[in-house]
């Protein structure tokens, strides 16, 4: 179905609103085979919402989502289903369910969509676990990891089937530099050595420009610019501009109101 | 509208929009608001309650049977949460109805009747009920309070995206879980209700063992006893799935699992007691109480 030549992604006029109010406004994008695509955006760019129409738990008012050509929002069921057995998901908070231990989390895709005997699952969960340095966890609960242990079993659970999508949302977001460094690197192993293709969705700036191949800049449901990492700092995009160089938007500041309480605490020494 | 026209000493006038018009205006749009989201939810329940039937009936044959363990371990939570305050609850209720009984009965000369009104009393009604009501305050409550911190923590999410169908996966082996759970609860706490008529009838009433027990069981029929289980069937399949509902539709934050769990319990003993009201109909009209 897939040749080489077709895109592992590809998004056209992708809009969503939420009660009239448009998060997205027409997305075009494809993510080539192998790369990371990092989206990069503020709060509020429509990122997370991207995130959740790419891996189908939105349903977007207009445009489509092609994953390995399959069309997530398509008439055929079967195909998605499939798919969704080679793509897999890191949320931010990780997601991991509560009630089991860390193997038992990696187990369970392993459990439902392969045949493999439990013997077989063991060694998989190993060296899953093993890949994102969690071994010595395995039979640990989510409640017992750290933050960055979080994110690495959530990497492992998504990473369960050897997918050929990847999706991570925030996955340096609430952790200490050292730690989120160490994410980064795991993500750019992830990619050499399974030739994932991935997508990462993040505001962190040093993050994305660690383990980005191109950058997608997110700014109000657009896609303000696509490019490598070098191209995205040449850019003389003002939008662009402000977010490399950490500058607030217009509206964020609002000097009128901040004036304005500054002489109302000035009227109570009168 | 006739009343529109009001007649003052200056003529007749539009009568102006008074206080209570307005006030009846935002009461009905209230009112209104409210019987939307009813249906809303109604709606809801009814799809999810569809989906885990054919999940739960369908699916077998599509090579997809319901989750056994997961099922098992749901019985067996249902029932460790609840049985012991079901045995309370039956024996002080069995106990209470034979003290209040025997009053009026004395009176009449026939209080050994009080064994057979305590028998059937609790297994028509009232082990049903109020072991639906206990159930649906442990068992339905902390379904609605898991599945609404699953919600929240992205897992139900976590499941979608990994294609495992949540329904299939959480709510029909809770619901199956507590169709099996119920039942037998219910047929406990029967047992344990005539226990208590049983140690009011012999310890004050003075009543002789054997004939209490005798008149317990003689007084019983079958459909007594089947006819009971059945509405605690009915129940399960209230409190479980108004308990994965309201879990599954919770937003927000952890404050909403609150109000969830909050919603679950309260839901469920309404729709509980509004159904007990029409199968206990459906049973008098085919043939008398």
């Amino acid at each position: 179905m897939s040749d080489g030549s077709e895109a592992a992604i590809r998004i056209e006029g992708l809009e969503k609103s939420y009660g009239g109010e448009p998060i997205l406004r027409g997305i075009d994008l494809a993510v080539h085979r192998g790369e990371i695509l990092v989206i990069l955006g503020a709060s509020g760019s429509g990122k997370s919402t991207l995130l959740r129409c790419l891996v189908g738990l939105e349903r977007p008012d207009a445009g489509t989502v092609r994953l390995s050509g399959v069309d997530l929002f398509g008439p055929d069921r079967r195909a998605v289903a499939r798919l969704r057995e080679r793509m897999g998901v890191a949320f931010q908070g990780g997601a991991l369910f509560g009630s089991m231990t860390v193997a038992e989390n990696v187990d369970l895709a392993l459990a439902e969509f392969t045949h493999l005997p439990e013997s077989t699952r063991r060694i998989v969960i190993d060296i899953k676990l093993a890949l994102v340095g969690l071994g010595h966890a395995r039979h640990l609960l989510p409640a017992e990891l750290s933050g960055g242990m979080v994110k690495r079993a959530a990497l492992a659970r998504a990473m369960a089937l050897d997918p050929e999508l990847l999706f991570c949302d925030e996955p340096s977001a609430g952790l200490d530099p050292i730690t989120s460094a160490g994410l980064d690197q795991l993500l750019l192993r992830l990619r050499d050595v399974f030739g994932v293709t991935l997508v990462v969705v993040t505001h962190e700036l040093q993050s994305a420009f660690t383990i980005a191949d191109r950058i997608a800049l997110l700014h109000r449901g657009t896609v303000r610019v696509v490019g490598t990492p070098a191209e995205l700092e040449a850019s003389d995009d003002p939008v662009v501009r402000r977010f490399l160089d950490r500058e607030p938007e217009e509206e964020t500041v609002e000097t009128g109101l901040l004036a304005s309480l500054g002489e109302g605490g000035g009227g109570n020494h009168a | 509208m006739s009343g529109a026209r009001v007649r003052t000493p200056l003529g007749e006038v539009d009568r102006p929009l008074g206080g209570l018009t307005r006030f009846g205006g935002r009461l009905s749009g209230r009112l209104g608001e409210a019987l939307l989201t009813l249906l809303a939810d109604a709606g809801r329940m009814a799809i999810l309650a569809g989906r885990a039937a054919e999940q739960a009936v369908v699916g077998p044959f599509r090579g997809r049977p319901p989750r056994l363990r997961a099922t098992i371990a749901q019985v067996a939570r249902a029932g460790t949460q609840s049985l012991p305050l079901v045995a309370l609850i039956s024996l002080l209720v069995g106990m209470i109805l034979a003290l209040q009984t025997a009053g009026q009965l004395e009176r009449l000369g026939v209080v050994d009747l009080v064994a057979g009104l305590v028998s059937v009393s609790v297994t028509r009604e009232l082990a049903p009920l109020l072991t639906a009501v206990i159930v649906a305050g442990r068992v339905g409550s902390s379904m609605a309070a898991e599945l609404g911190t699953m919600q929240v923590d992205q897992e139900i999410d976590a499941l979608h995206v990994m294609g495992i169908d949540p329904t299939h996966y959480l709510v029909v082996p809770r619901v199956v879980g507590l169709l099996v759970a119920l039942p037998c609860l219910t047929a406990f706490g029967d047992a344990v209700g005539i226990l208590g008529g049983f140690t009011v009838g012999v310890g004050v009433l003075d009543l002789s063992a054997a004939g209490y027990l005798t008149d317990s069981l003689t007084a019983l029929t079958l459909e007594d006893v089947w006819g009971g289980i059945a509405k605690a069937a009915a129940f399960a399949l209230i409190i479980g799935v108004v308990g994965c509902e309201r879990g599954l539709s919770t937003a927000g934050g952890a404050e909403q699992v609150g109000r969830s769990t909050t919603a679950a319990v309260v839901r469920s003993i309404v729709l509980v007691i509004a159904a007990d009201l029409f199968v206990t109909g459906l049973l008098y009209a085919r043939g008398g109480p």
